[in-house]
């Protein structure tokens, strides 16, 4: 075996000097203990939420979409802006645990479980509008492309609405099976040291019998590392299909070409900012803050900055590509539409300004990126930016068509619609209360494996040698 | 299947670890298995498995996804249902790559899984014997098989002279059954002990 040896200017990723009993202790006792009280509060919050959800639905369902403010030209309000902006949160996970886990990025060890529990639960919101918005739900099952007794009449391969489908059930299957094979090791820890006969045996359950050996974790290995080499294009190719959607249109503002990158860093963009409002909270309440360090927070708020940069420059080339394109219809959808603040939906592109590009740009300062409550109000800030962002590009390209006949008075949602919404944070945060109360939060057996690489208690050890080794040389030198 | 007789050592560090297993394959004993918290890398080797093949098994479910997309849309967009759209070219091969690298990775993904699931015998209910419940804590569980030939006195004191904190003799089932892990019991009871 060799050496295994880091950098001492890299801080350590996991705090204090903790041995491998200490590790488990520390991740497994929130599952073992009772709930707190604070937990019960925020799950019937957002259980409360996503009844109210179901109830808008029902009556959509029982309604129809007429029970949204959809109009003539506003085909597509506020669902389909809610399925990108949960889409784009759910590109975080894996691209923590696919791409950083390529790039050999350790600090992605500390937050890829939770992150990928995220992306999860925002993929099954995301699905919840496209499949809602058909109208006729119990017909959702005609995007599959299957023999048929209707001719057989087959989907169409040639159009973005299909690939949305395959793309965005193929990321969810291959997210929750790359989130499982890794929670297995680490429900097998909770079931060996469960106390109660109930948890041993659904723990039991969860872990599928996994001992340990040899052999099965060289095998993980290897399906994990083809795994996430599966999910780097697959978490590009999403959201560049996300984007698909509108830039192979010939709407005035969708027909773009720099949509898929554009789209892609705003995801990530949006999925980190999610990442930091959970994992904020999360690492103080389960006393996992050795774990999430302050470097683990400083390293995604840089991915924050970038990627919010790289928006913002998208957003400037949009601008200037609509004067220079000299396209009327263009010039007028970005220059008058969107840019100018007092036409009707000018708040929305100023408050996607200010949220996405000029806010996060504090995180240029090593304090501020180091500083919880900037952090935990800026990723608030940024979802909402980002919220923005997928409403300009929807509603203020379509609400003035070709024809000034067919302007569409102001679009505002109905309750219905807005309950909506309101339903999928509550699906999503009961979800991730259950997640964080039953599930390992963090990858146990990865946390074990970088231990003695960039564990505190390692690094001091390994400082100590260093210093020894320069001593020795130093003295052999002088003689 | 027949029970075996094993005997197990515990360590509690892979520096300790790592010589341990040199010294007991090079005295001749066979290691049943390691069971280890996390992936010890290089313990494999050190253990002289070979290389897992599940990557080429992944690289095979892969291409039968593209295949597949790519036979299937064609099929349908050309023969059963040539559909006019616009006039474009029926076969429209750029307009399906999305669909046929999104079944490509959907394929290998899926069948990987699956395949590591079956070699490695997991699944929900599926139970085996633990030779030690600290394995998935902080232990590294080194497992080695007897012969009728193995004195297994001689053996643990061995494994504790190479470092092993803990040593046990123990007859087990090395396969698995189904079971509860809340329960001792198993669907079939035997008793013969090979070895």
């Amino acid at each position: 075996m060799s050496v295994k040896y880091e950098s001492q200017l890299r801080e350590p990723l996991v705090y204090g000097d903790k041995t491998y009993h200490q590790v488990t202790e520390d991740i497994i006792r929130p599952i073992e203990a009772k709930p707190s009280r604070l937990w019960y509060i925020g799950f019937f919050v957002s259980v409360s939420m996503l009844m109210f959800g179901v109830y808008s639905v029902y009556r959509e369902v029982t309604y129809g979409i007429g029970q949204w403010n959809l109009n003539k030209t506003i085909g597509w309000g506020w669902d389909i802006t809610n399925f990108v902006w949960w889409v784009g949160i759910g590109h975080a996970g894996t691209l923590i645990s696919a791409i950083l886990l390529l790039f050999r990025q350790g600090w992605r060890t500390g937050v890829n479980r939770a992150a990928e529990a995220m992306t999860i639960f925002a993929v099954m919101c995301a699905g919840q509008f496209p499949i809602f918005h058909m109208g006729r739900v119990w017909m959702a099952f005609f995007v599959l492309p299957y023999p048929n007794t209707r001719g057989p009449l087959w989907v169409n391969f040639n159009s973005p609405l299909l690939w949305d489908v395959f793309a965005i059930s193929t990321y969810f299957t291959v997210s929750l099976l790359f989130w499982y094979s890794g929670l297995i090791p680490d429900f097998a820890t909770v079931r060996d040291r469960a106390k109660t006969k109930l948890r041993k045996h659904l723990y039991g359950i969860a872990s599928f019998g996994w001992t340990g050996s040899t052999k099965h974790w060289q095998r993980h290995e290897s399906l994990s590392l083809v795994l996430a080499g599966l999910s780097t294009p697959l978490v590009l190719s999403v959201h560049t299909i996300v984007s698909f959607d509108f830039a192979t249109s010939v709407v005035p503002g969708w027909h773009t070409t720099i949509f898929p990158p554009y789209f892609v860093a705003g995801a990530i963009f949006s999925g980190f900012a999610m990442t930091q409002t959970l994992l904020v909270v999360v690492r103080k309440v389960f006393g996992l803050t050795d774990y999430v360090t302050m470097g683990h927070i400083e390293a995604m708020n840089k991915v924050i900055v970038l990627t919010g940069s790289i928006v913002g420059i998208a957003y400037l080339t949009e601008l200037f590509m609509g004067w220079y394109s000299q396209n009327k219809y263009e010039g007028y959808t970005f220059w008058y539409s969107r840019a100018n603040l007092f036409s009707p939906y000018g708040w929305s592109y100023w408050g996607m300004m200010a949220c996405n590009v000029l806010s996060p740009q504090i995180f240029w300062w090593r304090k501020m990126r180091r500083n919880l409550f900037v952090t935990f109000f800026m990723s608030v800030i940024v979802n909402v930016g980002m919220w923005f962002e997928r409403f300009v590009i929807i509603v203020t390209s379509v609400y003035r068509d070709y024809l000034p006949s067919s302007w569409s008075v102001y679009y505002s949602p109905s309750i219905w619609e807005i309950g909506f919404y309101m339903g999928t944070f509550g699906l999503f945060f009961t979800c991730f209360f259950l997640f964080a109360k039953y599930f390992p939060v963090i990858a146990v057996a990865e946390i074990k494996y970088v231990l003695k690489i960039t564990g505190e208690g390692q690094k001091e050890r390994m400082g100590t040698m260093e210093g020894k080794l320069a001593d020795e040389f130093a003295h052999e030198y002088a003689h | 299947m027949a029970k075996k007789k094993f005997v197990v050592g515990c360590f509690d560090d892979e520096a300790v670890l790592f010589p341990a297993v040199k010294k007991v394959r090079t005295a001749g004993y066979k290691i049943h298995d390691v069971y280890t918290p996390f992936a010890v890398h290089g313990l494999d080797h050190a253990l002289g498995m070979r290389e897992t093949s599940l990557h080429t098994a992944g690289f095979i479910y892969g291409i039968t996804g593209t295949t597949t997309a790519l036979s299937c849309i064609s099929w349908v967009f050309t023969k059963d249902w040539p559909l006019d759209i616009g006039g474009k070219p029926h076969f429209a091969l750029p307009a399906w790559i999305p669909i046929i690298f999104e079944l490509t990775v959907l394929f290998a993904a899926v069948g990987m899984v699956l395949t590591f699931c079956y070699i490695c015998q997991l699944a929900p209910f599926v139970k085996k014997h633990h030779f030690h419940e600290r394995a998935t804590d902080d232990l590294f569980v080194m497992v080695i098989e007897c012969t009728e030939k193995t004195n297994t006195a001689d053996l643990e004191a061995f494994l504790s002279n190479a470092g092993a904190v803990e040593v046990k003799t123990e007859i087990a089932e090395d396969g698995w059954w189904l079971g509860r892990y809340d329960k001792d019991e198993m669907p079939f009871q035997t008793n013969t002990v090979l070895a």
